[in-house]
């Protein structure tokens, strides 16, 4: 009897859920065909991409090297939440850590975790670089899903940079550490002989096109969600398909914050990756 | 008029270059779908392979990112 009456109700719920949506979207077509017949509107509010505008903070519009702009804030940033999380939050160094060291810690164990199982046990002496870096990538991803804020990592420059110093560093370091036996990273020894120089061909232009896909896929995920959230925020100034769009940023707000996170994840290992060629580079 | 339909076939091909973004989505796609069916067969196993898959994924997402690298030069650049 219980049963019975349990999946009645639970038969009525997803009707009415079902009425409830059908009716949602009937008033959300209807809504958007309104406002397609009778808006004025004819452009967005606002540009998509004037978000990645690059501005002096003190006046003027010429940008010199030497100039602070809201990039070099917004990274100043970053670097403060990195120090404030990792040197402050880990001060009192208590056996029952407190919940920002406890985050710390965290933190360090995965990506400690993540040097080790990727780049092997003699990896670890390059943790600190590693870390380094996924923890500047991390704060600067989350402080651009601020409202009003600036990512930095948006910009090609920025990852750009910071892609070629692990390019530099991995190639370097496989230079001094083998000298020339690094070239065998190009010459697979497991394949057949005749296929041994096309593979090198092939080899040798993924190994320099390594710092190009690393720079622009972090850029490009973060361009390509902020300007999705710019385009909904431009719709939400329609009042009549307003509500809907405030619910589409807030879900991909929430995607971008997952994206945020793997982003800087994806980053750090390919990192690892690349490490461990330089470190073996005997296939 | 004169340098309109440059500017036409530079978008024209920036729209077709970032349809290869596509084959990128069914790449990743097909990675962790077949990760997914493997972990479901082992699931004692999955655990270890996470970051093999994360790699797999930043691989086959490269090669979508060159097209939309080629669209952003056409945009901007071209």
């Amino acid at each position: 009897m219980a049963d019975s009456t349990s999946t009645d109700s639970a038969q009525n719920a997803g009707g009415s859920n079902r009425i409830l949506a059908w009716v949602l979207f009937g008033a959300a077509a209807v809504l958007l065909v309104y406002a397609a017949l009778t808006g004025k509107q004819t452009e967005l509010a606002f540009h998509p991409m004037d978000q990645f505008i690059v501005k002096p903070l003190f006046g003027g519009d010429t940008i010199n090297w030497y100039t602070p702009t809201n990039v070099t804030l917004w990274m100043g940033f970053a670097v403060v939440c990195v120090f404030l999380l990792l040197v402050l939050g880990t001060r009192g160094r208590a056996i029952v850590p407190s919940r920002v060291q406890s985050i710390a810690e965290l933190a360090y164990g995965f990506v400690y975790r993540m040097v080790e199982d990727v780049a092997g046990k003699d990896g670890v002496k390059y943790f600190p670089y590693i870390m380094t870096l996924f923890m500047f990538i991390v704060f600067s991803n989350s402080l651009g899903l601020l409202p009003m804020s600036y990512t930095t990592t948006s910009q090609i420059a920025v990852t750009a940079v910071l892609a070629m110093a692990v390019f530099l560093t991995v190639t370097i370091l496989g230079f001094v550490l083998h000298g020339v036996g690094f070239l065998k990273l190009f010459w697979i020894s497991a394949a057949p002989l005749p296929l041994r120089p096309i593979l090198a061909l092939i080899e040798v232009i993924s190994y320099f096109v390594r710092p190009v896909s690393h720079s622009i896929r972090l850029a490009g995920n973060m361009m390509a969600g902020h300007a999705v959230v710019k385009v909904f925020a431009a719709f939400a100034a329609v009042a009549l398909i307003s509500p809907l769009s405030i619910l589409a940023i807030t879900a991909i707000l929430a995607l971008e914050t997952l994206v945020a996170f793997i982003q800087a994840y994806v980053f750090a290992i390919l990192t690892c990756v690349y490490l461990r060629d330089a470190l073996h580079p005997h296939h | 008029m004169e340098g309109d339909i440059v500017q036409m076939g530079a978008y024209i091909g920036a729209g077709l270059g970032a349809t290869g973004m596509g084959g990128a989505a069914i790449g990743v796609g097909h990675v962790v779908g077949n990760f997914l069916s493997g972990a479901l067969r082992n699931p004692s196993a999955a655990a270890g392979q996470t970051a093999t898959m994360f790699i797999g994924i930043a691989f086959a997402e490269a090669l979508g990112i060159f097209s939309f690298l080629i669209s952003l030069l056409l945009m901007f650049a071209v």
